[in-house]
């Protein structure tokens, strides 16, 4: 079994903080579907684009990084044997219906914090 | 003893008939491409030694395909860093290969049973395909792997027939290699569910072989052969290997129609002809019998697929006993059945072309003003080249000229060139 990140690409995010539960709803339906079938590690939902700030040597901008029509606008982690398999999950993202996409990306490493150094 | 020219003549046969065999059973042994590439290459240059004294076995891809097998196994038993490598994600196919890496190698005749029987299975080739054409991998990529792995060309030749440096070739080849091994992209048949994808992407990997050798993008001469012969060598193993499809029947008749009149699209000095003034006497008539002989199979067989249609209107281009008696009209409302299942601009433009002849040149003129506006061809040499001809069809010399003008910018083929050249300068004074 390999990881694979895959990234969300879509208009925006709808996760605004005032989200209400119907504009997440296609979303979070996904997102249970995946975790029920245990091929999700972690997932992260990101607020809209409005919200990011970028950080080059220069300077400090407001706004996503790369001035695109797409945002990274959330990512998951999944376990599968290979390519196809993580292919197969990412494109049941239901944003790949909506007129964005998603990117597979095999994981190289990773790092989680361990619970005795977090501070209260 | 056997003579040189024999034994070379049976291993150039070998390579160009069972590379593909060969490599996919070591593949499944070596679990790497890069070394079941170095061990199939291996057991080639050692048949040359030892056939000339042993004689050329009666099974070559057996005695290859074993060979070149043993030495991936030793290979891998030998060196520690092929045994921590990465390996390929080989999905089982059965009992026939038991020869685990690392494991003992089995008795020699034991060996040698297997070997012939996964020479046998048609599927290892299938997956060498599908891995090499896997939609992960830019096209670019798909069409050098495909010439190297499955085709078993040099890399020094694959850079030549697509006019890149060896280098610049080498790492488009070793960058798709490592992707496959750290995305994990397996070795095996596409599920069902993705069948139709995978083959469409194995399919434009042959056509895209076969379009660039028919008419070199660029260079001197319009048709690079090897690349043509490869296309067609590659369609007929894939027809071999997937007897049932109407896509790849349909591509198989659309290379034969096309390639039927290859010895009449240039003159003897390397002139471009136009269908118009070639000579139909000498086109390859059993082939373009073959040829129509699968359309028909494929139209009776269900809805026609993209290949089968562009095929269907290639053939009956050539059906006609001459230029003038050419079925137009059919050939426009195949042309609306080939928008239907591939809405494509190329497809929109190529369709002018009988509609000029089916409804006048000003009719076929305002579809062409009608693409050029749309922007997505602009850049297209042939959209410029239709629209100069149909402009000095109606008598707008000035406008053709510069239509031909642009249509040489953007052209690289030196018989194309020339050809556009001609038709400029064919242009009355305005």
């Amino acid at each position: 079994m390999a990881q694979y990140a895959i990234l969300i690409y879509a208009h925006d995010s709808a996760h605004a903080l005032d989200a209400t539960a119907e504009d997440t709803e296609t979303c979070d339906q996904h997102s249970d579907e995946l975790a029920a079938s245990g091929s999700m590690i972690t997932a992260y939902a990101l607020t809209p684009r409005d919200m990011a700030t970028s950080v080059r040597a220069d300077a400090i901008t407001d706004g996503p990084f790369l001035d695109s029509k797409e945002v990274v606008a959330g990512f998951y982690v999944v376990e599968a044997p290979d390519l196809d398999a993580a292919l197969a999950i990412a494109r049941l993202n239901p944003v790949v219906r909506d007129g964005g996409g998603v990117e597979v990306r095999p994981v190289h490493s990773s790092y989680t914090r361990p619970e005795e150094q977090a501070t209260a | 003893m056997t003579d040189a020219a024999t034994v070379e003549a049976a291993i150039a046969d070998a390579h160009r008939r069972e590379w593909a065999r060969v490599l996919a059973a070591t593949v499944r042994v070596s679990r790497d491409l890069d070394l079941a590439e170095e061990c199939v290459q291996d057991a080639y240059a050692s048949a040359l030694r030892t056939w000339p004294g042993a004689g050329v076995p009666d099974n070559p891809a057996a005695w290859l395909t074993v060979t070149a097998r043993r030495r991936a196994i030793d290979a891998i038993r030998h060196d520690a860093a092929l045994r921590t490598r990465l390996p390929l994600l080989v999905e089982p196919a059965g009992e026939t290969d038991q020869a685990a890496p690392g494991e003992p190698a089995a008795d020699p005749a034991q060996e040698q049973a297997a070997a012939s029987l996964s020479a046998v299975l048609p599927d290892e080739r299938l997956r060498l395909i599908f891995i090499c054409c896997h939609p992960a991998l830019a096209q670019e990529a798909q069409v050098a792997l495909t010439l190297r792995l499955v085709c078993g060309v040099a890399v020094p030749d694959i850079a030549r027939a697509f006019l890149v440096s060896e280098p610049t070739m080498a790492a488009r080849i070793t960058r798709a290699k490592k992707k496959i091994s750290v995305a994990r992209i397996p070795y095996r048949l596409p599920r069902a569910a993705e069948l139709d994808d995978r083959l469409a992407a194995a399919l434009a990997v042959i056509h895209l072989l076969f379009t660039a050798g028919h008419t070199a993008p660029s260079g001197a001469s319009l048709v690079r052969r090897d690349l043509v012969d490869q296309a067609l060598h590659l369609t007929r193993m894939l027809r071999e290997l997937m007897p049932g499809s109407a896509d790849v029947r349909g591509l198989q008749a659309l290379l034969l129609v096309t390639d039927a009149r290859r010895a009449t699209r240039t003159d003897a000095d390397g002139r471009l002809l136009r269908l118009s003034e070639q000579d139909r006497s000498k086109w390859d008539a059993g082939a373009l019998a073959a040829a129509h002989e699968e359309i028909v199979g494929c139209l009776r067989a269900g809805p026609p697929g993209r290949y089968v249609l562009q095929a269907a209107i290639a053939s009956l281009y050539a059906e006609a006993p001459s230029y003038d008696h050419t079925d137009w009209a059919q050939i426009v409302a195949l042309y609306d059945r080939l928008l239907e299942v591939w809405p494509s601009p190329v497809v929109a433009l190529n369709r002018t072309v009988p509609l000029a002849m089916v409804a006048g040149p000003q009719a076929a003129l305002a579809e062409v003003e009608r693409l050029n506006a749309d922007g997505r061809l602009s850049g297209y040499q042939y959209l410029h080249a239709i629209r100069a001809d149909l402009l000095s069809r109606l008598g707008r010399a000035a406008e053709a000229a510069d239509a031909y003008r642009q249509a040489l910018a953007l052209a690289a083929n030196e018989a194309e060139r020339a050809f556009l050249v001609g038709q400029l300068g064919g242009l009355p004074a305005f």
